[in-house]
């Protein structure tokens, strides 16, 4: 016990210091595919928030586009271009900026959906967990049934709702946002599970009847004491949710339901380019056809590394 | 010991568990020896590596612990070199085991008898019928009536004591040469630990088996142990007969641990002797209340008389829900119960498990809604008021300590923050530099240092949390404080250091205090008056002192024969407190 009063006698450490200490950083630094997948992730989305000065090009910019560029291949190919590395779509944009600014409409969509999803998810299930009684019934019975339905028809339905009560002046404009409300709402019922079976765990612990005895109000008790203790587990299926969230979008888009071909994501530029696959155009759907998997594969390999690192059973 | 060597031997034991930290040695130079037909007791504290021995005995080191020095011999044989199939084979046939938890010993699919005749099977020669035979005799023996019926249920039919009890036969099973029990009684409640233990010791007698209990309770030492062995940090401190260990040690360590033990037969005024193992490494000052930040702006009269009185207090739960009333099932957690608790007093409530006196203090504290009764506390009734406002002040004069150390305190805020948090809700400090300087003085108040204000609870011990519970308790201002089992999860020294915390406190403060525990002594050395519970009635209520000289109801005389008497423990340096005259 004097390593303990030794222990007393240091400063206490930074939240860095904590944080590179820690198991979960421990075992990341042991996990070879962990960091493989962290690279590759942190490169993806560093290239797209990065696009406008990588890329060559602006595909959003009509005067940088020469229909007469369009449908050549890449530059390896014969008729390929030096100037468009990957080649050009069939109205003439280059295809390497084309994806790094789509890959960046993707991922944005996924992120704000996850988050949109995460915040409702929680809130219910943190309200539902604590309070209980009709409220936690009904919001669960809600997520079941919504559960019921595979998660990318519930998506296609909000988003036709949403578009058709939209005039049709603005759908295109607000098409991302569309697509980031139909994702985010067809999300949140696992969170809201999750957080509720943690929630019912930490509730029972005796630091919030400490709480209680102390007279703070339900609304400071579940903000301050249990959010932040049911968080990790939703950090998991955020990380998971993130890769499924960018298929569900680059589904959407594959079926038209998702963002215009005027601002492009992954899934709108495999669309265009399938229409030419048979014609010879490979390369419009095959470039972001495998950045999309390289990416969901890489998010999906880091969610599944930090659901092993965070449960205590298989340290 | 002698060197010609008994039926387990244990020589100069090393194991080490090496870790990302370094390289932990869990035990070393540990030498023990058993006969046949002896108990060796092996008593310390948690983390002192006494389950860590019994692990290498019978080759069940957690990986990636391993033996990195010594032997250990059964009969002369060494068998930590073995190959595993034949340490399996040692294991269960010539070594038997008794864990602490009954509920995870036994398959939960399987029949007793399909466990039992399994594993006689598997060691011994005999066929099915004979195996069963030998099964029935077995747990006859164990005393487990109506063997022959029984044997055919599963283990969720038996209750904790006589799952414990099946649990025995299964080690004797096999006829083993040696048996390690590690806490075998842990788990139970006092009146079943007492026949088990008689149990264990005539069959270790009868059948000339050689036994290693490990276990933290010095109670069950002395009922019955030959030899003790004392484990301090992984090293054993002292190996002597059971008589001469706990009358008349030697080393230092078993004197302060010996000192720490709650007399069952004398109230002492503070438990001496604790330094040895102190480890908050403070020494607290005493507190002069009239100028301290805890005795000023008492907002409340000093009440002559009843603090808090308890009137039928009535509370169930709903143990199966159904829409049809008559079809719902209850549990009466409380029946009826009513109490009170006069001003300056600390009142102990006594019981075994599930006997309903936590669910007292929750509903006194407002955590549950009784479904009959009233709660007066200082005058006003509890039970009665409706809105938040009006609990609060009676709130900022009632606080509680809980039991568990390790989820009374939330992992994610700071000691500081965890303190600081009712000063705040309860506006009893104006500006952050006073919040502030009155934790660090709360902090410093119950025996750790001003610089724990910013840290973590993972940082800290059981017991050191334990005073970080205190000081939030202390936060408000209290003037009565629910203790609900707050050291039954502590070791026996740190338990010490926190019940002389509260008895100072208690002292300084003139706090009231209702004090739960299942633990007679611990209720002895710091209730002024008791209350016996059992199945959610209060059976007898009386002053300290008469409940255990002169106890009236039935099932108190019970609860206080199956007390471990405990008279062979040394009494150095005990000062003991004159029962005070009521």
């Amino acid at each position: 016990m004097s390593e303990e009063s030794g222990k007393l006698q240091q400063a206490s450490p930074g939240l860095l210091a904590r944080a590179l200490d820690s198991d979960v950083y421990h075992s990341f630094r042991r996990s070879p595919l962990a960091i493989g997948a962290a690279i590759v992730t942190l490169a993806f989305i560093l290239a797209t928030i990065l696009a406008p000065l990588l890329a060559p090009y602006d595909p959003f910019d009509p005067s940088q586009i020469d229909l007469w560029d369009g449908k050549l291949p890449p530059f390896w190919e014969e008729g390929g271009d030096a100037r468009y590395l990957l080649g050009t779509d069939n109205q003439g944009r280059d295809m390497l900026s084309t994806l790094l600014y789509g890959g960046r409409i993707s991922l944005l969509v996924g992120f704000a959906a996850v988050l949109l999803g995460m915040t409702l998810g929680v809130a219910l299930g943190v309200i539902a967990g604590y309070v209980g009684g009709w409220f936690d019934a009904f919001v669960m019975r809600l997520a079941d049934v919504q559960l019921t339905i595979p998660g990318i028809l519930v998506a296609i339905l909000i988003n036709g709702i949403l578009r058709s009560v939209l005039p049709i002046e603005l759908r295109d404009e607000l098409a991302i946002y569309v697509v980031v409300l139909a994702i985010g709402l067809s999300d949140w019922p696992q969170f809201a599970r999750v957080t509720r079976a943690a929630t019912l765990v930490e509730a029972e612990r005796e630091y919030v009847q400490a709480a209680r005895v102390i007279g703070l109000r339900s609304g400071t008790i579940m903000v301050r004491h249990i959010l932040p203790n049911v968080l990790r587990p939703t950090l998991v299926l955020a990380t998971i949710g993130l890769a499924l969230a960018i298929i569900a979008e680059a589904t959407l888009s594959f079926l038209g339901q998702g963002v215009p071909p005027t601002t492009p994501s992954l899934g709108t530029l495999i669309r265009v380019g399938n229409e030419y696959l048979f014609s010879g155009l490979w390369w419009i759907t095959f470039f972001p056809a495998i950045a999309l998997v390289v990416l969901v594969l890489a998010v999906n390999l880091l969610g599944d590394w930090l659901r092993d690192a965070l449960n205590p059973k298989l340290r | 010991m002698s060197d010609q060597g008994g039926l387990l031997d244990i020589k100069n034991l090393r194991v080490e568990f090496p870790t990302r930290r370094g390289l932990f040695t869990a035990v070393e130079h540990v030498n023990l020896t058993v006969q046949p037909g002896e108990i060796l007791g092996c008593v310390g504290e948690s983390g002192a590596g006494k389950s860590t021995i019994g692990n290498a005995v019978i080759g069940l080191l957690e990986p990636p612990g391993r033996m990195a020095e010594g032997e250990i011999d059964l009969k002369g044989q060494r068998i930590d070199a073995l190959p595993y199939e034949s340490i399996r084979e040692i294991r269960g046939r010539r070594i038997g085991m008794i864990f602490q938890d009954p509920l995870t010993s036994l398959n939960p699919l399987q029949t007793i008898e399909r466990q039992l005749v399994e594993t006689i099977t598997t060691h011994l020669p005999l066929s099915q019928d004979e195996a069963r035979k030998k099964a029935v005799g077995l747990l006859d023996r164990v005393g487990i009536a109506d063997a022959d019926i029984r044997i055919a249920q599963y283990p969720h039919q038996f209750s904790g004591g006589m799952r414990q009890r099946v649990v025995i036969a299964l080690a004797l099973c096999a006829d083993p040469e040696v048996i390690i029990a590690d806490e075998p009684t842990t788990a139970l409640d006092v009146s079943i630990q007492a026949q088990i233990l008689d149990l264990m010791r005539e069959l270790c007698r009868e059948r000339s088996v050689g036994m290693i209990i490990i276990t933290h309770d010095m109670g069950v030492i002395a009922d019955i142990t030959d030899r003790v062995a004392v484990m301090y940090r992984g090293h054993v401190v002292e190996t002597g007969p059971t008589n001469k260990i706990l009358g008349d040690p030697d080393h230092p360590y078993t004197r302060s641990l010996i000192s720490a033990v709650p007399r069952p037969d004398v109230r002492l005024k503070r438990f001496p002797l604790v330094e040895y193992i102190e480890s908050a490494g403070q020494t607290r000052a005493p507190l002069d209340i009239q100028n301290h930040w805890l005795g000023q702006a008492r907002d409340f009269d000093a009440t002559e008389g009843d603090l808090l009185r308890v009137e039928d207090l009535h509370m169930r739960f709903v143990t199966r829900n159904s829409l049809l009333p008559s079809a719902r099932r209850y549990l009466d957690a409380v029946d009826h119960v009513s109490f009170s608790i006069k001003q300056g007093e600390v009142f102990g409530l006594v019981g075994e498990s599930g006997s309903g006196k936590s669910t007292v203090a929750r509903v006194i504290a407002g955590l549950y809604r009784p479904n009959s009764g009233a709660v007066h506390f200082a005058g006003g009734e509890l039970t009665a008021l409706k809105s938040e406002k009006e609990k609060d002040v009676y709130r900022r004069q009632m606080q509680m300590i809980f039991q568990d150390p390790f989820s009374s305190l939330n992992p994610r805020m700071r000691v500081l923050d965890i303190v600081a948090e009712p000063i705040w809700f309860h506006k009893l400090a104006s500006s952050k530099a006073e919040v502030d300087e009155i934790v660090k003085d709360l902090l410093e108040h119950v025996g750790l240092g001003a610089e724990a204000a910013v840290r973590y609870p993972h940082e800290f011990s059981g017991g050191q949390r334990q005073r970080i519970s205190i000081a939030r308790a202390l936060a408000t201002r209290p003037r009565f404080l629910i203790c609900d089992e707050p050291t039954s999860a502590l070791d026996v020294s740190i338990q010490a250091q926190i019940l002389n915390l509260l008895k100072d406190l208690q002292e300084e403060l003139g706090l009231t205090m209702l004090f739960i525990s299942h633990d007679l002594p611990v209720i002895r050395q710091m209730c002024d008056r008791v209350g016996v519970m059992r199945y959610g009635k209060l059976c007898e209520v009386a002053p300290t002192e008469e409940i255990f000289t002169a106890p009236q109801h039935p099932y108190t005389q019970h609860l206080l024969d199956l007390m471990p008497k405990l008279q062979a423990l040394s009494h150095e340096g005990l000062e003991v407190e004159e029962p005070a005259i009521q």
